[in-house]
Protein backbone atom coordinates (compact mmCIF):
# COMPACT_ATOMS: atom_id res chain seq x y z
CA UNK A 1 0.00 0.00 0.00
CA UNK A 2 1.15 3.49 -0.91
CA UNK A 3 2.43 5.69 1.93
CA UNK A 4 1.59 9.40 2.11
CA UNK A 5 4.94 10.61 0.88
CA UNK A 6 4.74 8.42 -2.22
CA UNK A 7 1.12 9.45 -2.72
CA UNK A 8 2.14 13.13 -2.92
CA UNK A 9 4.76 12.19 -5.48
CA UNK A 10 2.25 10.30 -7.52
CA UNK A 11 -0.28 13.15 -7.39
CA UNK A 12 2.38 15.47 -8.74
CA UNK A 13 3.38 13.02 -11.49
CA UNK A 14 -0.26 12.66 -12.46
CA UNK A 15 -0.08 16.27 -13.62
CA UNK A 16 2.91 15.59 -15.82
CA UNK A 17 2.37 12.14 -17.26
CA UNK A 18 -0.42 9.63 -17.71
CA UNK A 19 -0.44 7.22 -14.77
CA UNK A 20 -0.80 3.51 -15.45
CA UNK A 21 -3.94 1.70 -14.37
CA UNK A 22 -2.21 0.08 -11.39
CA UNK A 23 -0.75 3.39 -10.29
CA UNK A 24 -4.14 5.07 -10.50
CA UNK A 25 -5.83 2.32 -8.51
CA UNK A 26 -3.20 2.42 -5.81
CA UNK A 27 -3.50 6.18 -5.54
CA UNK A 28 -7.29 6.04 -5.57
CA UNK A 29 -7.28 3.51 -2.74
CA UNK A 30 -4.89 5.60 -0.72
CA UNK A 31 -6.93 8.76 -1.23
CA UNK A 32 -10.13 6.98 -0.25
CA UNK A 33 -8.59 6.24 3.12
CA UNK A 34 -6.44 9.32 3.75
CA UNK A 35 -7.96 12.72 4.43
CA UNK A 36 -4.56 14.43 4.63
CA UNK A 37 -3.68 13.33 1.12
CA UNK A 38 -7.12 14.29 -0.19
CA UNK A 39 -6.46 17.76 1.17
CA UNK A 40 -3.03 17.74 -0.46
CA UNK A 41 -4.77 16.93 -3.72
CA UNK A 42 -7.06 19.92 -3.20
CA UNK A 43 -4.02 22.10 -2.60
CA UNK A 44 -2.44 20.95 -5.86
CA UNK A 45 -5.67 21.85 -7.63
CA UNK A 46 -5.63 25.33 -6.08
CA UNK A 47 -1.99 25.71 -7.11
CA UNK A 48 -2.87 24.71 -10.66
CA UNK A 49 -5.76 27.20 -10.74
CA UNK A 50 -3.48 29.90 -9.35
CA UNK A 51 -0.87 29.21 -12.03
CA UNK A 52 -3.52 29.39 -14.73
CA UNK A 53 -4.88 32.64 -13.30
CA UNK A 54 -1.39 34.10 -13.10
CA UNK A 55 -0.59 33.09 -16.67
CA UNK A 56 -3.85 34.42 -18.04
CA UNK A 57 -3.64 37.73 -16.24
CA UNK A 58 -0.02 38.22 -17.22
CA UNK A 59 -0.54 37.34 -20.84
CA UNK A 60 -3.87 39.14 -21.24
CA UNK A 61 -5.71 35.89 -21.88
CA UNK A 62 -8.30 36.65 -19.28
CA UNK A 63 -11.15 37.39 -21.66
CA UNK A 64 -13.56 38.67 -19.07
CA UNK A 65 -11.06 41.26 -18.02
CA UNK A 66 -9.78 42.06 -21.48
CA UNK A 67 -13.24 42.65 -22.93
CA UNK A 68 -13.91 45.08 -20.11
CA UNK A 69 -10.62 46.82 -20.87
CA UNK A 70 -11.26 46.97 -24.57
CA UNK A 71 -14.77 48.28 -24.13
CA UNK A 72 -16.12 45.29 -26.07
CA UNK A 73 -18.28 43.98 -23.28
CA UNK A 74 -21.13 41.77 -24.44
CA UNK A 75 -23.41 42.76 -21.57
CA UNK B 1 9.02 55.59 -27.15
CA UNK B 2 9.95 55.01 -30.73
CA UNK B 3 7.05 52.56 -31.06
CA UNK B 4 4.43 55.16 -30.47
CA UNK B 5 4.09 56.50 -33.99
CA UNK B 6 3.91 53.02 -35.56
CA UNK B 7 1.27 51.78 -33.22
CA UNK B 8 -0.95 54.80 -33.62
CA UNK B 9 -0.75 54.64 -37.38
CA UNK B 10 -1.65 50.96 -37.42
CA UNK B 11 -4.44 51.36 -34.93
CA UNK B 12 -6.01 54.05 -37.08
CA UNK B 13 -5.80 51.93 -40.21
CA UNK B 14 -7.32 48.92 -38.50
CA UNK B 15 -10.16 51.02 -37.14
CA UNK B 16 -10.89 48.17 -34.70
CA UNK B 17 -8.58 49.45 -32.02
CA UNK B 18 -9.43 52.91 -30.80
CA UNK B 19 -6.15 54.79 -31.26
CA UNK B 20 -6.27 55.84 -27.64
CA UNK B 21 -6.36 52.26 -26.37
CA UNK B 22 -2.81 51.35 -27.37
CA UNK B 23 -0.72 54.24 -26.23
CA UNK B 24 2.59 54.66 -24.51
CA UNK B 25 1.08 54.01 -21.12
CA UNK B 26 -0.39 50.71 -22.29
CA UNK B 27 2.85 49.59 -23.94
CA UNK B 28 4.69 50.54 -20.76
CA UNK B 29 2.26 48.48 -18.66
CA UNK B 30 2.69 45.46 -20.94
CA UNK B 31 6.44 45.91 -20.82
CA UNK B 32 6.41 45.90 -17.03
CA UNK B 33 4.33 42.71 -16.89
CA UNK B 34 6.60 41.07 -19.44
CA UNK B 35 9.70 42.05 -17.50
CA UNK B 36 8.30 40.60 -14.28
CA UNK B 37 7.38 37.41 -16.13
CA UNK B 38 10.78 37.05 -17.83
CA UNK B 39 12.74 38.01 -14.72
CA UNK B 40 10.93 35.40 -12.63
CA UNK B 41 11.98 32.69 -15.05
CA UNK B 42 15.39 33.79 -16.24
CA UNK B 43 16.59 35.25 -12.91
CA UNK B 44 18.86 37.52 -14.91
CA UNK B 45 17.84 41.17 -15.25
CA UNK B 46 19.86 41.95 -18.38
CA UNK B 47 18.76 38.80 -20.17
CA UNK B 48 15.13 39.44 -19.22
CA UNK B 49 15.36 43.02 -20.46
CA UNK B 50 16.76 41.86 -23.82
CA UNK B 51 14.11 39.18 -24.25
CA UNK B 52 11.32 41.65 -23.54
CA UNK B 53 12.77 44.27 -25.86
CA UNK B 54 13.10 41.72 -28.68
CA UNK B 55 9.55 40.46 -28.21
CA UNK B 56 8.08 43.96 -28.09
CA UNK B 57 9.99 45.07 -31.14
CA UNK B 58 8.88 41.98 -33.04
CA UNK B 59 5.24 42.60 -32.12
CA UNK B 60 5.20 46.32 -32.76
CA UNK B 61 6.98 46.13 -36.10
CA UNK B 62 5.05 43.12 -37.35
CA UNK B 63 2.50 45.20 -39.21
CA UNK B 64 -0.13 42.95 -37.69
CA UNK B 65 -3.54 44.38 -36.81
CA UNK B 66 -4.55 43.65 -33.28
CA UNK B 67 -8.22 43.45 -32.51
CA UNK B 68 -7.82 45.13 -29.14
CA UNK B 69 -5.35 45.54 -26.34
CA UNK B 70 -5.66 41.99 -25.06
CA UNK B 71 -4.91 40.60 -28.52
CA UNK B 72 -1.68 42.59 -28.64
CA UNK B 73 -0.73 41.50 -25.15
CA UNK B 74 -1.47 37.83 -25.83
CA UNK B 75 0.50 37.93 -29.05
CA UNK B 76 3.52 39.65 -27.57
CA UNK B 77 3.54 37.22 -24.64
CA UNK B 78 3.47 34.36 -27.12
CA UNK B 79 6.69 35.69 -28.64
CA UNK B 80 8.19 36.23 -25.20
CA UNK B 81 7.45 32.63 -24.21
CA UNK B 82 9.38 31.32 -27.20
CA UNK B 83 12.28 33.61 -26.42
CA UNK B 84 12.42 32.51 -22.81
CA UNK B 85 12.40 28.83 -23.79
CA UNK B 86 15.22 29.47 -26.28
CA UNK B 87 17.27 31.28 -23.66
CA UNK B 88 16.72 28.53 -21.10
CA UNK B 89 17.77 25.97 -23.71
CA UNK B 90 20.97 27.94 -24.35
CA UNK B 91 21.66 28.48 -20.66
CA UNK B 92 21.17 24.82 -19.81
CA UNK B 93 23.72 23.90 -22.46
CA UNK B 94 26.42 26.02 -20.83
CA UNK B 95 25.29 25.68 -17.21
CA UNK B 96 23.41 22.41 -16.88
CA UNK B 97 20.38 22.52 -14.60
CA UNK B 98 21.12 20.39 -11.60
CA UNK B 99 18.34 18.71 -9.68
CA UNK B 100 20.36 18.87 -6.49
CA UNK B 101 21.96 21.86 -4.79
CA UNK B 102 22.03 23.40 -1.32
CA UNK B 103 18.75 25.26 -1.78
CA UNK B 104 17.08 22.15 -3.11
CA UNK B 105 18.44 20.18 -0.16
CA UNK B 106 16.82 22.49 2.31
CA UNK B 107 13.48 22.25 0.46
CA UNK B 108 13.71 18.46 0.56
CA UNK B 109 14.51 18.52 4.27
CA UNK B 110 11.53 20.76 4.95
CA UNK B 111 9.36 18.37 2.96
CA UNK B 112 10.70 15.26 4.72
CA UNK B 113 10.00 16.89 8.08
CA UNK B 114 6.27 16.77 7.29
CA UNK B 115 6.34 12.98 7.55
CA UNK B 116 6.86 10.39 10.26
CA UNK B 117 9.40 7.56 9.99
CA UNK B 118 6.84 5.43 8.17
CA UNK B 119 6.32 8.16 5.54
CA UNK B 120 2.80 9.02 6.70
CA UNK B 121 1.93 12.59 7.73
CA UNK B 122 3.06 13.95 11.06
CA UNK B 123 -0.23 14.77 12.80
CA UNK B 124 0.80 18.42 13.16
CA UNK B 125 1.60 18.69 9.47
CA UNK B 126 -1.24 16.70 7.98
CA UNK B 127 -2.70 18.94 5.26
CA UNK B 128 -5.99 20.54 6.22
CA UNK B 129 -8.58 21.69 3.70
CA UNK B 130 -8.02 25.23 2.44
CA UNK B 131 -11.14 27.29 2.93
CA UNK B 132 -12.69 29.11 0.00
CA UNK B 133 -9.78 29.12 -2.45
CA UNK B 134 -11.97 30.75 -5.14
CA UNK B 135 -12.25 33.95 -3.18
CA UNK B 136 -8.50 33.86 -2.49
CA UNK B 137 -7.88 33.83 -6.23
CA UNK B 138 -9.89 37.05 -6.50
CA UNK B 139 -7.94 38.76 -3.72
CA UNK B 140 -5.05 40.94 -4.83
CA UNK B 141 -3.21 40.25 -1.58
CA UNK B 142 -3.23 36.56 -2.44
CA UNK B 143 -1.40 37.34 -5.69
CA UNK B 144 1.29 39.27 -3.82
CA UNK B 145 1.84 36.20 -1.62
CA UNK B 146 1.83 33.91 -4.65
CA UNK B 147 4.41 36.10 -6.34
CA UNK B 148 6.61 36.09 -3.23
CA UNK B 149 6.36 32.29 -3.00
CA UNK B 150 7.42 31.94 -6.65
CA UNK B 151 10.31 34.34 -6.11
CA UNK B 152 11.51 32.29 -3.15
CA UNK B 153 11.85 29.08 -5.16
CA UNK B 154 15.46 28.20 -5.91
CA UNK B 155 16.45 29.22 -9.42
CA UNK B 156 16.59 25.82 -11.10
CA UNK B 157 13.46 24.58 -9.39
CA UNK B 158 11.61 27.72 -10.44
CA UNK B 159 12.80 27.46 -13.99
CA UNK B 160 11.62 23.90 -14.49
CA UNK B 161 8.31 24.55 -12.75
CA UNK B 162 7.60 27.71 -14.72
CA UNK B 163 8.43 26.11 -18.04
CA UNK B 164 5.80 23.56 -17.20
CA UNK B 165 3.13 25.85 -15.75
CA UNK B 166 3.69 29.26 -17.31
CA UNK B 167 5.28 28.42 -20.63
CA UNK B 168 2.93 25.44 -20.92
CA UNK B 169 5.48 23.00 -22.27
CA UNK B 170 4.78 19.31 -21.87
CA UNK B 171 7.06 17.40 -19.55
CA UNK B 172 9.17 15.99 -22.39
CA UNK B 173 9.84 19.48 -23.75
CA UNK B 174 10.65 20.79 -20.28
CA UNK B 175 13.18 18.00 -19.64
CA UNK B 176 14.78 18.47 -23.02
CA UNK B 177 15.05 22.27 -22.71
CA UNK B 178 16.52 21.90 -19.22
CA UNK B 179 18.78 19.07 -20.37
CA UNK B 180 17.69 16.72 -17.58
CA UNK B 181 16.25 13.21 -17.38
CA UNK B 182 12.52 12.62 -17.09
CA UNK B 183 12.85 11.26 -13.58
CA UNK B 184 14.82 14.31 -12.44
CA UNK B 185 12.16 16.44 -14.05
CA UNK B 186 9.47 14.76 -11.95
CA UNK B 187 11.56 15.15 -8.81
CA UNK B 188 11.99 18.88 -9.46
CA UNK B 189 8.33 19.46 -10.32
CA UNK B 190 7.17 17.64 -7.21
CA UNK B 191 9.62 19.63 -5.12
CA UNK B 192 8.40 22.90 -6.61
CA UNK B 193 4.73 22.06 -6.02
CA UNK B 194 5.41 20.96 -2.45
CA UNK B 195 7.37 24.10 -1.72
CA UNK B 196 4.70 26.36 -3.20
CA UNK B 197 1.96 24.47 -1.39
CA UNK B 198 3.86 24.88 1.87
CA UNK B 199 4.53 28.55 1.22
CA UNK B 200 0.89 29.32 0.34
CA UNK B 201 -0.31 27.40 3.36
CA UNK B 202 2.02 29.16 5.76
CA UNK B 203 1.74 32.64 4.29
CA UNK B 204 -1.87 32.69 3.22
CA UNK B 205 -4.27 29.88 4.00
CA UNK B 206 -3.21 29.35 7.62
CA UNK B 207 -1.95 32.86 8.18
CA UNK B 208 -5.10 33.74 10.11
CA UNK B 209 -6.21 37.32 10.47
CA UNK B 210 -4.66 39.55 7.89
CA UNK B 211 -4.45 43.26 8.38
CA UNK B 212 -7.11 44.73 6.06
Amino acid sequence: MLNCKDATRRMSEAEDRELGLGERLELGMHLALCKGCRNYQQHLQVLRDACRGYRETMAGENHERSSAEGGESKH
Amino acid sequence: MSYHGGIDARATEAAIVPPASIDNAFVEQVRRDMLAFAQLQLRDAALAEDAVQDALTAALTSGKDFAGRSALKTWVFGILRHKIVDLIRQQSRTTPISAFGDDEDSLDQAFDALFKENAHWQPAHRPAAWGDPESSLRDKHFWAVFDACLTHLPKNTARVFMMREFLELDTGEVCSAAGISTSNCHVILHRARSALRGCLEKSWFLAGERPC
